[in-house]
């Protein structure tokens, strides 16, 4: 009877939504065809036609049980909020210190440290035009930087991100001020936020790699080091940022990212860890664009789909293993130079996106950081935003609150086909490292992305103040940061003088003894931290694995 | 009309890696009939140089997006240095507003930030093209 009643129901609704397709069309007079970035149709209306409450069980489920999209734990963030943490990065290691206790003070609950990017090209300072030096991250080469940087910071008791990719010297100095300070490391928690190396030779140019190999080799190594030695470390971060800012579309980003990350676990399988051992100490981060349902689709799609991974392809038995554990970044691409202060509003939007999807932890753009490094107001705004929508806009009132929307849910499963067929294509070409080394994923980057800028010229997607709404006063001209040159040149007098001073033989033996063990099968990462204990600095350390294991050069495809 | 396309290096120095933007207008040069050179990010500045010559450019154009314009006077020099005067200079990317006066003193042709289009740009390097054949035209006659 009931089912009958229902059948009759279904009846009804599909005439219903007939003819209001037909008073629709008559009355939109044009085509409106809505695409989204990853491509997929927007319909003006979703109906229980497109989702309805008979697939809850097997789509949904309760928070932190599977499939996982309504969320990765039992409470989500009415138990606990997100974690704020705000990438933090300029000037001298004094400059960072003055930033990040300004930041904590003000809420921030975790803190980053973003290198300058003459660390990331893997040299110090004193090999590195002065005018670069500190103007988007600090000069950290050292132990001693570190330590100063991290002055009063209580590191056992607060979460660290590090952007650091391999072969991670910025960790190292992290665990010798932690031994000289006397902090036990399994109290050292927190992230290696650039441990995806595949992501650097696809996406994102900032970084000197080691050869794909040697890379390959290095990331493993420290894994293994990191669940021995530093328990409470989450050793893989992989980045679908970077891809999405060089160009991949929501459901290409979800896909790549996906698909390293199976990379990886292979790899650590391959020598030998077990996947309950590592999968836990998996985390994720990804971009969060403007496109907002896109987003929140994206991630609970994708959280799903690891959720099915995990179990299915390594048999992981512990639920810590099927977590999809993420951090997300306002998207940086979607903010513009023209009218800086509407970003603020940008960034609203992709945070409200961000929190919907389910995130960890997150980082809110300053409004200038198209620009440059925020300014220190630009940056209480950006920690700011993320105080008003948990506190005043109660968005941590109701877990996953989108869910059961039949626009969410129908959005859902079409972004979780369309991120299954990236996967696949990349499966089929023999895995993400093989597919990044005949430079198959660096050419859908590039498609995407001129696909998306010749949207933007006509106009089919719209950006304020850039092609619409264009303003007839000149733009507002907001403060861009610089380091003062003064000091960064006395901390590279300073650090000259470190070098000079410093027990050569110690260093020379360090040094062998990395070497050593690059060419060796001893865990090289091991040798790393043990150099930087003995004052090598970043650059020396870098030069020595280049020359072992090589350089990487990346595929540039156009 | 000119005898043979107009030649471009698209190139990035210093040490960021953001390469979206640099990549993105090598395709809409290419896409207007131009001769495009591409190198990747963390040119030495000499390698520009050497490019520009062995290359024979017209425009050299150098995308910025973290700083790496502060820079820009080090290769105007080196580019004036190995007489390649005639060479025209363009930059793309973030160049905040109050950087912009000393980039085109130093001798910077245009600087193009974002919402710049395509046909800005494909007209622009045209007419840099032109006067830098016709400089080099001169500079070989004295």
């Amino acid at each position: 009877m009931s089912k009958k009643a229902s059948n009759t129901n279904a009846v009804t609704l599909k005439d219903k939504q007939a003819e209001w397709k037909v008073r629709y069309d008559k009355e939109i007079g044009q085509d409106r065809t809505v695409v989204n970035r990853s491509g997929l149709e927007v319909r003006p209306l979703y109906t229980p036609l497109d989702w309805s409450d008979s697939r809850y069980g097997e789509d949904l489920g309760m928070p932190g049980e599977l499939p996982y999209t309504r969320g990765i734990y039992n409470t989500m963030h009415r138990g606990r909020t997100w974690t704020q943490r705000q990438l933090i990065g300029l000037g001298t290691p004094q400059d960072y210190n003055e930033r990040v206790r300004m930041l904590l003070q003000q809420g921030a609950s975790a803190i980053s440290l973003l290198p300058c990017n003459s660390g990331f090209r893997g040299i110090d300072c004193d090999e590195s035009p002065l005018p670069l030096l500190g103007t988007c991250g600090t000069v950290i080469n050292t132990v001693d930087h570190m330590d100063a940087a991290l002055d009063g910071v209580p590191i056992g008791e607060i979460s660290t991100a590090m952007n650091d990719p391999t072969p991670f010297t910025l960790f190292a100095f992290l665990l010798s001020v932690a031994k000289r300070r006397g902090v036990p490391l399994d109290k050292i928690t927190g992230t290696a936020n650039q441990s995806d190396y595949i992501s650097h030779f696809v996406a994102n140019h900032m970084f000197y790699r080691l050869s794909q190999p040697g890379a390959r080799r290095v990331f493993v190594d420290h894994v293994k080091f990191c669940r021995e030695h530093v328990p409470n470390w989450n050793p893989v971060s992989v980045v679908g940022q970077h891809m999405q800012q060089a160009g991949a579309t929501p459901a290409e980003t979800m896909g790549l990212t996906l698909s390293t990350a199976i990379q990886y676990a292979d790899d650590c399988i391959e020598a030998g860890m077990d996947p309950d051992n590592f999968l836990p100490r998996f985390t994720f981060f990804f971009d969060i664009s403007i496109s907002f349902f896109e987003e929140v689709a994206k991630f609970r799609a994708g959280r799903r789909i690891w959720a099915k991974i995990v179990r299915e392809r390594y048999g992981a038995k512990d639920p810590r293993s099927w977590r999809f554990k993420f951090h997300g970044q306002t998207s940086g691409v979607d903010l513009t130079q023209q009218q800086p202060l509407n970003n603020i509003a940008r960034v609203t939007a992709q945070a409200i996106a961000g929190i919907f999807g389910g995130l960890q932890s997150m980082h809110t753009d300053g409004f200038d950081e198209a620009m440059a490094c925020p300014t220190e107001d630009a940056a209480r705004i950006a920690v700011a935003t993320q105080n008003i929508l948990r506190e005043e806009a109660h968005l941590c009132d109701v877990i996953d609150p989108l869910g059961g929307s039949y626009y969410v849910e129908s959005l859902t499963n079409e972004m979780e086909e369309k991120i299954f067929q990236v996967m696949d294509s990349i499966e089929n070409t023999g895995g993400m490292y093989n597919a990044v080394d005949a430079g198959i994923v660096q050419r859908m980057i590039g498609k995407s992305a001129l696909e998306y800028q010749s949207r933007i010229e006509t106009g089919a997607e719209k950006v304020v103040g850039v092609n619409c709404y264009q303003s007839e006063v000149e733009d507002r001209e907001v403060d861009t940061y610089r380091p003062n040159r003064d000091a960064m040149e006395a901390q590279v007098t300073a650090f000259k003088a470190f070098k000079a001073d410093r027990k050569q033989a110690d260093v020379d033996r360090a040094l062998a003894e990395l070497a050593r063990a690059a060419n060796g099968t001893e865990n090289v990462y091991q040798k790393v931290v043990e150099a930087a204990d003995n004052g090598v600095t970043h650059g020396e350390i870098i030069a020595c694995l280049r020359r072992e294991l090589g350089f990487g050069h990346p595929l540039m495809v156009a | 009309m000119m005898a043979y396309p107009e030649r471009v290096l698209v190139t990035k120095i210093g040490f960021d890696g953001h390469d979206r933007g640099s990549r993105v207008v090598a395709a809409y040069l290419r896409d207007a009939g131009m001769e495009v050179i591409y190198t990747p990010p963390w040119q030495e500045i000499e390698t520009v140089v050497k490019l520009a010559m062995q290359e024979d450019v017209d425009v050299v154009g150098v995308s910025s997006l973290a700083t790496d314009h502060l820079i820009m006077p080090d290769l105007i020099a080196a580019l004036r240095d190995a007489e390649m005067r005639h060479v025209r200079l363009i930059v793309g990317g973030i160049i905040p507003q109050n950087e912009q006066p000393e980039l085109m003193d130093a001798g910077v042709s245009a600087i193009f930030g974002p919402g710049a289009t395509s046909e800005e740009i494909v007209e622009t390097v045209r007419k840099l093209a032109v006067e830098a054949r016709a400089a080099r035209e001169t500079a070989e006659v004295v």
